[in-house]
């Protein structure tokens, strides 16, 4: 007898892997669209990056 | 050689078992009352931020919808229209159910902290420890009074989506939440005259099961007639205009005459017809709710045109 090898245990069982990896996917993208808003509401932001900024420096004068 | 068993697997849940878990049809009606209550708010937000905060708090409801299907999983197994759930039908553990209700509960309401504001996120963690606990472990077994006062958690997420947008509450968002929250008893009295042998087998004191039918026609009556102020006081406030008080006139003369019409009648002429005026009002009070919101929105971009009337 040939071994069937799809059975409906793995179609359910594929279809919450699928279901949980979208789910997961779509929460990364929804947070790093979220982030990219929340963070330019706040307005430009500039630092130090291990490079001399001399208009901020000058500006702390 | 060990055979291996795959019956052991046939009541395997699937995806769709989990999601079925969060009750999709309550969260729709959530996704579309906070959507209404935080787009009408005098504050504008980004879209993300919009679709972050009202994803979460249908995560959120989803959450207290599995925590009652982990409560409940006793009494759904005995009313006809809740034992294909699947809790009680076995294919998702009690155990599996709590966890997934309390995980996804913390995730909701941090996330929409983040997502929104603290206030926000706050009124959200209240409505689903008020739905989960108060009503679900505490009013629903108790009272025959369990519909009101369980109402108030789906009266919420109006006042959530508000939250969102302007951080407080306001004479507004308490309007939107009394309007749903007065439309529920009627809404379930009439649906619970004609599921009467579900609520009588799983023992849940309904209001038809404790005092008869008698007083539950009464009680459809009076909470409808409550509701009109409350539906046409909401016309008179910043958020209404002329198209939500003409659909709130129409839609609660009607409301009101299909309440007369469950109050004259009685059992014998109810059977007689297969309840058939209560299953009538039953499916008219959800385009009650849906249009009084839709109006609201209507109004709101009628507003945001310049074409405001109040």
């Amino acid at each position: 007898m040939a071994i069937k090898t799809e059975h409906d245990m793995h179609k359910r069982r594929f279809s919450r892997n699928l279901g949980v990896g979208l789910v997961l996917a779509g929460f990364v993208a929804l947070m790093f669209g979220l982030s990219v808003v929340k963070i330019n509401a706040v307005g430009p932001i500039q630092g130090f990056d291990h490079v001399v900024r001399p208009e901020l420096t000058e500006r702390e004068q | 050689m060990t055979d291996v068993d795959v019956t052991e697997f046939e009541h395997e849940a699937g995806f769709g078992d989990y999601f079925a878990l969060l009750k999709p049809r309550v969260m729709s009606l959530v996704i579309f009352t906070a959507l209404v209550g935080l787009l009408v708010a005098p504050v504008s937000l980004h879209p993300v931020v919009i679709l972050s905060s009202i994803l979460f708090i249908a995560v959120g409801a989803g959450a207290s919808g599995a925590l009652n299907m982990w409560w409940d999983a006793d009494i759904d197994a005995v009313m006809r229209r809740t034992a294909k759930r699947p809790v009680p039908s076995g294919r998702v553990a009690p155990e599996e159910a709590l966890a997934i209700g309390v995980g996804l509960s913390g995730i909701a309401v941090v996330m929409l902290a983040l997502a929104a504001n603290l206030f926000a996120a706050a009124l959200l963690a209240f409505t689903i420890f008020f739905y989960a606990v108060i009503y679900t472990m505490w009013l629903k077994r108790w009272t025959p009074q369990n519909i009101v006062i369980g109402g108030a958690a789906g009266a919420f997420p109006p006042m959530i989506g508000w939250a969102v947008a302007t951080g407080g509450v306001s004479v507004e968002s308490v309007l939107m939440f009394a309007l749903i929250f007065m439309w529920t008893p009627p809404h379930f009295w009439a649906l619970a005259l004609f599921m009467r042998a579900d609520y009588d087998t799983a023992g849940v004191p309904m209001l038809t099961v404790t005092h008869g039918r008698r007083v539950t026609r009464n009680h459809v009556l009076v909470y409808t007639a409550l509701l009109l102020p409350v539906a046409l006081g909401l016309a008179f406030t910043s958020i209404g205009g002329p198209i939500y008080l003409a659909v709130a006139f129409v839609m609660n003369a009607l409301f009101l005459k299909g309440a007369c019409d469950i109050w004259r009648r009685d059992e014998t002429v109810a059977e007689a017809d297969n309840y058939r005026v209560e299953k009538r009002v039953f499916r008219f009070s959800l385009y009650y709710l849906f249009l009084h919101f839709g109006a609201l929105l209507a109004d709101a971009t009628l507003r945001s045109l310049g074409l405001g009337v109040w």
